[in-house]
């Protein structure tokens, strides 16, 4: 077992104290908030394609069944009524059945069959979230889910700092639930990463024969990276949508989303968790929080034509393409890989 | 429901161009090039604009005649050039490299390509100038068949028919099947391996240009997001009929058309793209290697 990475945990810690310092400003606090939630996500996607290098393709739809489930267990709408604690534990629950479910007959397929097929797979999630209106609500989504409640004497010992007690009210909540939430969530497979289930992962993804022949049971393996990876993108899609009180419309699960995750752990590393913790807030961070406040900048200058190529946000596919060409070319397992 | 059937194979037809140039590059150097719909797309936009700057939408008969003619030569050396860049300056480089290497620059490749369409079109939908008379053809009734169907399968069945004489009867065709059986065998006997490889990726280039002509002609409205659903569709169709297939491909495309058009009728058009991505997925898992294909062991 590896000494655990004080030096790393250090660093992150730095970098929200940070963040902390930024998110004074509300927007910048809010957009911090979502970088932690797509962290989770990075890191479960990392777990499939960076640990048991399975290249999948549809980890958005994994994240909005997530969103999703969490929205038809706590709407008003419906007479569920779940809270916060439930629903986050069913929507995790019912990204890992719906991933290992897709995943079980993808096993024996190879690399770039099980990525269409995940492709695949993603479409068919958002044109059925799309189409079931009943259940779903459609492209109007599902709103509004409440805002999970504190206990008591947390609510009592938070107005005692002079912080609200209200999620609704206070965004700094949310902040602080969903950076735990990371943390743990990194601790966790950081753990299993290093555990004997992490080796028979790299073992599978290195040469499967190999590992077969040693005794692995590499179905076993392959699905118990997916019911984690699946699993993680869930529970971030549980927390999204708590965090933005509506799952956002089918679109917002679609390719891009699975391709910029894809693009931001290659960026941050395969296999490791810093790794995709980094590029997370590398990649979304720019794509953002940068892209953004560069637009607001070249507005500032006042030029009289309003050419698309002067919105610097129309350039982030090319920029986001042109990153996972050269990636290839040059740095093939990213910046932080893993082992 | 003949109607429906009329539609599906003209619509089929066109998917079947598509699918020819993914399955021709897969077919040679393993590659899922993911880009190809969006360099369909690229011939698109080119279309548009030469369409505008010859101003064939006011012109006579005749002279549209002739500058389809134009338009369909541009869009094929347009969309050739643009995919043999494609593999000159992103794939040829990792052809060394492990699988998914490839597969990932081809998916940067398709978003820079579609951020560029995005320049050129603009983010909403685009009309495409009605060139083509919507008139009925005289008929017994029971189907309506318009000149566009006619104008479609008028340029998809010669197309088709070219290419696989092409592929098989002339020189490079035989150099080209040699070196999708065995590029090291085909390279020791003397076949300059990496033209084959380049202009395999021309000719695909080529095929998806012709497509995005008719496709404009025959759907009117282009934009800068239409490659990536009809590429996955036409990509349905590669799979389907066998994957480095030619008339495999040529089948897959008819019937990835006919299920989108009877779909449409029966099922609800808002089903019938969740359809044929569902048969993609029953289709990889349950036969991999589609209709018309033999099984390839995988190599370990």
């Amino acid at each position: 077992m590896k000494p655990f990475p004080w030096s790393t945990v250090a660093a992150a810690l730095a970098v929200f104290v940070y963040g902390w310092i930024l998110y004074r400003d509300p927007a910048v606090g809010s957009q911090m908030t979502n970088l932690f939630i797509f962290a989770i996500l990075a890191i479960g996607l990392n777990v499939i394609v960076g640990s048991a290098g399975m290249f999948h393709l549809g980890i958005a739809a994994l994240f909005g069944i997530g969103a999703y489930t969490t929205g038809i267990l706590t709407v008003p709408a419906n007479p569920f009524g779940c809270g916060f604690w439930f629903s986050l534990a069913a929507s995790t629950l019912a990204a890992t059945l719906a991933g290992t479910m897709i995943g079980a007959p993808l096993l024996r397929l190879r690399g770039d069959y099980f990525a269409l097929v995940t492709l695949a797979f993603g479409e068919v999630v958002r044109f059925s979230l799309r189409n079931l209106e009943e259940i779903t609500g459609g492209t109007r989504a599902l709103n509004p889910i409440p805002p999970p409640a504190l206990p008591g004497w947390l609510a009592h010992a938070l107005g005692w700092i002079g912080i609200g007690s209200e999620f609704a009210l206070e965004y700094r909540l949310f902040y602080w639930l969903d950076l735990g939430m990371l943390l743990a969530v990194a601790a966790v497979v950081w753990r299993i990463d290093d555990s004997w289930l992490g080796r028979r992962w790299r073992a599978v993804r290195d040469d499967e024969l190999a590992a077969a022949c040693l005794g692995i049971n590499v179905a076993r393996a392959k699905l118990s990276a997916l019911a984690l990876g699946s699993g993680l993108a869930g529970m971030a899609g549980s927390l999204y949508a708590f965090k933005i009180t509506s799952t956002a419309s089918p679109d917002a699960y679609d390719f891009n989303r699975s391709a910029i995750m894809l693009c931001a752990i290659l960026v941050g590393g395969l296999g490791s968790v810093r790794g995709a913790v980094a590029g997370t807030f590398l990649v979304l961070g720019f794509d953002n929080l940068v892209a953004p406040w560069l637009d607001h900048y070249v507005q500032s200058w006042q030029l009289a034509d309003d050419s698309p190529l002067l919105v610097f946000s129309n350039w982030r596919m090319l920029i986001f393409g042109a990153l996972l060409i050269a990636l290839m070319r040059f740095r093939p397992r990213g910046m932080l890989p893993g082992r | 429901m003949l109607e429906h059937i009329l539609i599906g194979l003209a619509n089929g037809s066109l998917f079947a161009l598509i699918a020819l140039g993914y399955t021709m590059v897969y077919g040679i150097v393993e590659l899922i090039n993911f880009a190809h719909g969006d360099v369909f797309m690229l011939g698109s936009a080119l279309a548009l604009t030469l369409v505008a700057a010859m101003g064939l939408e006011n012109a006579a008969t005749m002279a549209v005649g002739g500058g389809l003619l134009v338009l369909l030569a541009a869009a094929a050396a347009f969309c050739a050039a643009v995919n043999l860049l494609l593999y000159l300056v992103v794939y040829r480089p990792l052809r060394a490299a492990p699988r998914l290497a490839p597969l990932v620059s081809a998916i940067g490749a398709s978003f820079v390509l579609m951020n560029l369409g995005l320049f050129w079109l603009g983010p909403a939908d685009v009309s495409f100038p009605d060139l083509i008379p919507r008139t009925s053809l005289p008929g017994n009734g029971a189907a309506q068949f318009t000149l566009k169907d006619i104008l479609v399968v008028s340029i998809a069945a010669p197309t088709m028919l070219a290419l696989t004489a092409l592929v098989k009867w002339t020189r490079f065709g035989k150099a080209m099947r040699a070196t999708a059986q065995d590029p090291l065998a085909a390279q020791l006997v003397g076949i300059p391996v990496e033209r084959v490889i380049a202009v395999t990726f021309a000719l695909g280039g080529g095929l998806a240009g012709i497509a995005s002509v008719t496709y404009s002609l025959y759907i009117n409205t282009i934009s800068y997001q239409m490659g990536f659903q009809n590429g996955l569709y036409a990509f349905t169709a590669a799979v389907l009929g066998g994957i480095g297939n030619l008339s495999g491909a040529m089948l897959g495309g008819l019937v990835i058309g006919l299920v989108r058009s009877l779909g449409s009728a029966y099922l609800g058009e808002r089903w019938t793209s969740a359809a044929v991505f569902a048969i993609l997925i029953l289709v990889l898992v349950f036969r991999p290697q589609g209709l018309l294909g033999s099984r390839v062991r995988e190599k370990v």
